[in-house]
């Protein structure tokens, strides 16, 4: 290898461990981030496509903006973030690893320089038998020692949670496992959707990417209900599924309930109450502002009508009974939109009990048609989201190892304590990979107390 | 005694605790300092009955749940958790002139909360029911509460340091008053050790209950991505604080521009973007 291409492939090296690189990709990751949360994502609202000019769309387009966490160089900051926390775990790993499992345990005098706050003071015994104390004392007072003699000298090092140097590069491992349970799940699992009918039963699901999925059994839909509070807000939306085998129903997976925040999981996949709506008819009549000649009208679902003056006409809500909404009416109502052929349109309430309520409002509206709610005929459809994800657990596996890293990297401190007993003198010293200042005043305590046993053991 | 009673005692004893902390900066008086944290902790002690009360209230209502679930309870509840981080700063370091910097964020949140958010107990919507409601929001709010006591830390901090360097060394008045330099430094950094950890078990979570109702633990919602970028920053700044010794005015900075992604994480997403957490949207 030449020494340019040594050059190239160490400056290579230092640039994924720099901690630059690492300030740099957590910013402008941070900075990337915020464009998804302002340009709208996915597929566009005509709105938004006909206020921005088709320049500024291409441009967008072409850089990836309207698919933000999915564009190749969001994706490649992602990648460069794991070869630089792999790289600076790598680079530092072997030097904490030593530190762990193959402490300093001899006092030296070069060790000594190193630490802060070294105490000393005299004893009178032997240092054979002193020894013994000390080591008795670490034990109780802090941890177990090791002993070594050196050079005629006693040398005595005790540490507490040591592993806990380790923390941070679990944290790095948690984020990479993270990644990994991501990946297994984009490759091996898929997001879907389904609208079911009431009565009837699906056994493919809608992508997003809008593929068909064969489930490989059925789903059907028994009921789909929702039940209000007294104020007219929602309070829960319940489906009532079966899983068909070969068209059988599978024991326990008959009428299984399916609300918002409780799904159904059947063989990996995961069915979510999501949406909903009324396929079923709607029946009105128009008639003239006098209230006479009523022409019925019947409207499918979510269709449209055209009326005879050219208006058209749609279904947005209705209700069995209005008296949870406006209380004083009862009675079937209908919220319809109507879009009047000179372009102009409006939303409205019409009434199945209250004739007069409807003539008022088509009276201030113009005298238009008069629209009558005759009732619909129910057909409700129940929409749930489809998930298969086989890398959750590992995602799960990411966190709680991430959680258990950062409460360990933050809380929690590698302390070292040294002591060397000679002939009439016992000093002792020590370190913390955290907190040093704290860890510095548990240290003198240890001292002084060290120093009241040895002197207290010797004088009876 | 109602909840809403306590909520507006809540509201005067931190009004008169960082009127008595500013009074305490401008006299040096220590006993003002002193009344000025026992206002703190009178209005502490109410806002957490008045949280009780509320949450026994929604019972009495039929409608029982934990009373976390809309723009003004969480503004009170954000309230409640940055008094009680400063409360607990308070007992482990005595520093009583932080209170001045610290409760006008508290005071903020609760005089908008009483005065400008619709305080009713509303029955709670499908996607809220959940018991996920209650660890998620108690997470991330003490993480963001943390998040405003190491920003208030900061602000003094930068104010410290720049008289410092005006030239007069050692400053009389007001900025004497406040803790020495590396002391502010140091706060800040554990302010921030203290969120960091909680913001991740709020993402976590979230990510956990959004896998349970939707099937997705992640979904690039505005919200979500908001709260990573609040991670990515504060993950910016202990990577420089640990490794590189970023430590001083360009941690306060940090520090500080952390705080701001919070506040934009937690009202802009509602007030100016739209997605999954349209419910905590102000009406």
């Amino acid at each position: 290898m030449t020494n340019n291409k040594r050059d190239f492939l160490q400056s290579l090296w230092d640039f994924f461990c720099s901690l630059k690189l690492t300030m740099s990709l957590l910013i402008g990751l941070a900075l990337i981030s915020i464009i998804g949360t302002i340009i709208p994502q996915g597929s566009l609202p005509p709105e938004y496509v006909q206020a921005i000019s088709p320049a500024k769309l291409k441009l967008y387009k072409t850089l990836g903006f309207f698919d933000m966490y999915h564009s190749w160089w969001f994706i490649l900051l992602l990648y460069l973030l794991t070869v630089n926390l792999v790289a600076c775990s790598i680079k530092r790993l072997p030097h904490i690893w030593k530190t762990i499992t193959n402490p300093v345990t001899i006092f030296n005098s070069a060790l000594e320089k190193s630490l802060s706050g070294v105490t000393e003071f005299p004893h009178t015994g032997e240092p054979a038998v002193v020894k013994e104390r000390v080591a008795a004392f670490l034990k109780i007072e802090f941890a177990e020692p090791v002993v070594t003699e050196s050079g005629g000298d006693w040398h005595l090092f005790a540490q507490k949670t040591p592993w806990c140097r380790l923390a941070v590069y679990c944290v790095h491992l948690s984020v990479i496992i993270i990644f990994i349970g991501a990946i297994i799940g984009s490759v091996f699992g898929y997001k879907g959707f389904v609208n079911i009918m009431e009565g009837e039963s699906v056994s493919k699901v809608m992508s997003r990417s809008n593929e068909e999925i064969d489930l490989g059994f059925s789903l059907r839909c028994e009921q789909f209900s929702v039940a209000h509070y007294a104020s007219g807000a929602p309070k829960e939306f319940k489906s009532i599924l079966t899983v068909l085998e070969n068209g059988r129903p599978v024991p326990d997976y008959t009428n299984a309930r399916v609300i918002v925040n409780d799904p159904l999981t059947y063989k990996g996949i995961t069915f979510y109450q999501s949406s909903y709506g009324n396929a079923g008819n709607y029946f009105f009549t128009v008639s003239d502002l006098s209230g006479k000649n009523p022409v019925p009208l019947t409207i499918e679902g979510k269709s449209s009508v055209t009326l005879p003056d050219g208006s058209s006409l749609h279904v947005i809500e209705a209700t069995r009974d209005v008296a949870e909404f406006a209380p004083g009416l009862s009675g079937p109502a209908a919220q319809v939109e109507l879009h009047a052929a000179n372009g102009k349109s409006e939303s409205f309430v019409v009434y199945a009990n209250h004739p007069e309520l409807n003539i008022q409002h088509a009276q201030q509206h113009g005298g238009g048609p008069v629209i009558h709610y005759k009732g619909a005929q129910e057909r409700m459809y129940t929409g749930l989201q489809v998930a298969k994800d086989p890398g959750v657990e590992v995602v799960w596996l990411g966190c709680l190892l991430m959680v258990i890293g950062i409460y360990a990297a933050f809380f929690m401190s590698h302390r070292r304590v040294w002591v060397r007993i000679q002939n009439g003198v016992v000093t002792i010293g020590g370190n913390a990979s955290k907190n040093q200042a704290g860890f510095q005043l548990c240290l003198d305590r240890l001292a002084s107390k060290l120093k009241t046993d040895l002197s207290g053991e010797e004088k009876p | 005694m109602t909840s809403s009673l306590l909520f507006n005692v809540t509201t005067f004893a931190y009004l008169i605790s960082m009127l008595l902390f500013f009074a305490f900066l401008a006299s040096r008086a220590k006993a003002l300092g002193t009344a000025g944290m026992i206002a703190a902790y009178v209005g502490l002690l109410a806002q957490t009955v008045a949280i009780a009360l509320r949450w026994k209230e929604s019972y009495d209502m039929g409608v029982g749940h934990a009373p976390l679930s809309n723009l003004y309870e969480s503004v009170v509840f954000f309230a409640w958790t940055i008094v009680l981080i400063y409360a607990l700063l308070d007992i482990k370091y005595k520093y009583r002139v932080i209170g001045a910097f610290v409760m006008p964020f508290a005071l903020l949140g609760m005089a908008w909360a009483q005065l400008g958010l619709n305080t009713g107990i509303e029955p709670l919507v499908p996607a809220l029911q959940s018991n996920w409601l209650l660890y998620h929001v108690i997470t991330c709010f003490l993480g963001y509460a943390a998040f405003a006591v190491a920003c208030g830390i900061s602000i003094m901090y930068l104010i410290k340091a720049a008289f410092e360097t005006g030239g007069n060394g050692s400053s009389g008045g007001v900025i004497a008053m406040f803790p020495p330099i590396k002391v502010l430094d140091d706060l800040n950094y554990r302010a921030i050790m203290v969120g960091f950890p909680l913001l991740t078990l709020g993402i976590i979570t979230g990510a956990a209950w959004a896998n349970y109702a939707w099937g997705t633990y992640w979904s690039w919602d505005p919200k979500e991505t908001w709260s990573l970028i609040v991670w990515f920053v504060y993950a910016a700044f202990l990577h420089a604080r640990i490794t590189k010794g970023w430590v001083g005015k360009r941690a306060a900075w940090l520090s500080i521009v952390g705080f701001a992604a919070t506040i934009f994480c937690y009202l802009g997403v509602n007030l100016f973007l739209s997605g999954l957490h349209s419910y905590g949207g102000g009406k």
